[in-house]
């Protein structure tokens, strides 16, 4: 089913690319080939690959249980806000929250990940502030000024 | 005598003290690396390669660094596939076969001295044979035209999915994402835009780095943080480390056996370091006479698969920087970290850039007598890395992840892309679908085009031109078995079962 599932995914997407692929206008002046006709066969070939998986799926694999599957859900959301938080509230505060999250995900001792969180956080920004050299700012910017 | 002034120079380079003390860093990262379970040569490398930008090294210190980061790892993959039956990476598995059995027997200090040998005979000999036979590849690469390249890049693909995967319309299908993924942005040729959805920070395409960090090392905590809990080795402790003399001199056949099966192993683009070592090992357990000990901690068992991985690793680096194509996820890496510092491996690289092919290969033999030294005697301070809880290793990996990406642009989007590469990742591997195929794609989907067109260009659209010289037709012709057999072989060489606690 999972293997179905994935090979109509596929299809779909490489249609979508076969089709953007045709629309791509055709400069003035080119080479034979053009920019659209490698795209089409990449296509071509996934179409191809992606019929054979729904045709002949392999064994289903071991999915997460429910319980797994929103921790992981949890991590990717907490990776996607420290993405949007790291440049405006500066590397300490997100990272050390980042990482006693993660932390708290596999040990679940809050006081633990809380330390981890925090020892990383200010570990790491030693390392790469003075260590490295890299431009990371402690705090936010307006607070320091 | 080319190859004794091309290996002076080399030394001059490699006995510089920058270049000599990045070699030595590298080494010990590179077996910290290793020996962390979870963490292995390719997402370590991944991970430190935004790093070792941000130092501002030049071409030749940053490769000689990265490089001997990835043989150190390759080393320290051994020390939890033995001391835990964990391996650090795929490449190591084969030496959870013998290793743990015999640590189990209370001989752990044996068996991390005796594949520390054999990791050293591998990588020493591969060095060698780096050095002999990449010179004269690279003189064949001279005889390739775009049409070879294309070929070439097929061959590469097909061999590596045909071969890292159980299953080819998957291979493919990874494959087409990395191509797919490798024309969004510019088409340099016409200056047109493809596939960017109008998004500004698309433009550019999408940077490989971004994909590797996230397709290797995000999706690992994933896999992580799903497995915790389900892990029920029991790790053997390390008491004392004891020299096995007497192995290490039993296994000496062995070991050059095995080196000469994984070098070869790992010069064939796309096949790389685990054949190398599944090999090693099927080879030297059908030839023995005595196959009894086998899988319960027979020194044959651990030397061949060592000395097999380590050689693969080196055989990989030759049709890296000869021909532009890796013949592992790792030299996948190194791949990129190369066109990233703007250098494009190839036969010009060993006639312009000779002290960096040579630099790099006299810093590869130094490199191997220190991480002789730093695994053997020093071994017991690495294995302690080991006892590092996952709940401080993983948040620690991460954030280093996070910060190494975060450097490279100061762009949230590249971080928001990798969390998305790192989802893809997971998924990927739960459908077993091989994703170095995607990164090689991503790496090479711009080359393939460009050879596709430039023939086209040269052959005015006839496309019998792909097939018109004998190097072109034989590439065809490799890399279709290369594709096919695997499929018909697979009944005859069964994996043996991955030890429990892997995935």
């Amino acid at each position: 089913m999972s293997d179905r599932l994935t090979g109509l995914i596929v299809l779909v997407v490489a249609l979508a690319f076969f089709a953007s692929a045709t629309q791509l206008e055709m400069p003035f002046f080119s080479d034979p080939l053009g920019p659209k006709v490698f795209p089409m066969l990449i296509s071509g070939v996934a179409i191809i690959s992606a019929t054979f998986l729904i045709t002949k799926p392999d064994k289903e694999p071991e999915w997460p249980t429910l319980s797994t599957f929103y921790k992981l859900l949890f991590a990717t959301l907490i990776l996607i806000l420290y993405a949007y938080l790291l440049k405006p509230l500066g590397f300490l505060i997100p990272t050390a929250l980042n990482a006693s999250a993660l932390s708290y995900q596999i040990k679940p001792d809050i006081k633990l990940s809380l330390i981890t969180g925090l020892c990383l956080s200010l570990i790491l920004f030693f390392i790469f502030r003075y260590g490295l050299g890299l431009g990371l700012y402690a705090f936010p910017k307006w607070l320091i000024g | 005598m080319e190859l004794f002034a091309n290996l002076a120079l080399g030394f001059s380079v490699a006995l510089g003290p920058s270049t000599l003390f990045l070699a030595i860093v590298g080494c010990i990262i590179g077996t910290m690396v290793g020996a962390l379970p979870g963490l292995g040569p390719s997402n370590g490398v991944a991970i430190l390669i935004p790093l070792a930008f941000s130092l501002g090294l030049d071409a030749t210190e940053a490769l000689v660094l990265m490089t001997a980061v990835y043989y150190g790892a390759m080393y320290g993959g051994r020390i939890s596939s033995i001391l835990l039956n964990i391996p650090g990476d795929e490449p190591a598995m084969m030496t959870t076969l013998d290793g743990y059995p015999m640590a189990k027997q209370g001989r752990a200090g044996d068996a991390l001295v005796l594949s520390g040998v054999a990791s050293f005979f591998g990588a020493f000999l591969a060095t060698i044979g780096l050095m002999l036979l990449a010179p004269i590849l690279a003189r064949v690469a001279f005889l390739f035209g775009p049409a070879e390249y294309f070929a070439l890049y097929l061959l590469a693909f097909c061999t590596l999915g045909g071969i890292g995967s159980n299953n080819q319309a998957k291979a493919a299908i990874s494959v087409c994402i990395g191509l797919g993924i490798a024309m969004i942005g510019v088409d340099n040729s016409t200056g047109l835009t493809r596939f960017t959805g109008g998004n500004m920070h698309l433009f550019d395409g999408v940077d490989f780095l971004v994909a590797i960090v996230g397709l290797f090392a995000v999706s690992e905590i994933f896999i992580f943080i799903e497995s915790h809990g389900k892990d029920s080795s029991i790790g053997v402790k390390l008491e004392k480390v004891t020299i096995p003399i007497k192995h290490i001199l039993n296994t000496r056949w062995t070991m050059l056996r095995s080196s000469f099966i994984g070098f070869f192993a790992g010069v064939l683009p796309g096949a790389g370091a685990s054949l190398g070592s599944f090999l090693a090992y099927m080879f030297e357990k059908s030839s023995s006479s005595d196959k009894s000990q086998f899988g319960k901690g027979d020194p044959r068992g651990i030397a061949a698969p060592e000395a097999g991985n380590n050689a693969a690793a080196g055989g990989a680096l030759v049709p890296m920087l000869t021909l532009g194509v890796p013949g592992s996820g790792t030299t996948a890496v190194l791949l990129a970290l190369l066109m990233t510092l703007n250098i494009t491996p190839g036969p010009l690289l060993f006639t312009e850039r000779p002290e960096v092919v040579w630099g790099l290969i006299a810093s590869l033999l130094i490199a191997n007598i220190v991480l002789l030294i730093l695994n053997v005697p020093m071994v017991k301070i690495f294995s302690r890395l080991l006892e590092v809880p996952a709940s401080i290793l993983l948040p620690g990996v991460t954030m280093i992840s996070f910060v190494g990406i975060y450097s490279l642009s100061g762009s949230y989007f590249d971080l928001l892309l990798m969390i998305g590469f790192g989802v893809l990742g997971y998924f990927l591997r739960k459908l077993s679908i091989p994703t170095v195929p995607v990164i090689l794609g991503i790496l090479l989907g711009g080359h393939m085009e460009v050879s596709l067109r430039r023939a086209m260009v040269l052959s005015d659209g006839n496309w019998t031109y792909l097939f018109s010289s004998s190097i072109a037709i034989s590439l065809w012709v490799a890399a279709f078995v290369g594709f096919i057999a695997p499929l018909f072989l697979r009944q005859f060489l069964k994996k043996p079962k991955a030890p429990n606690g892997t995935n």
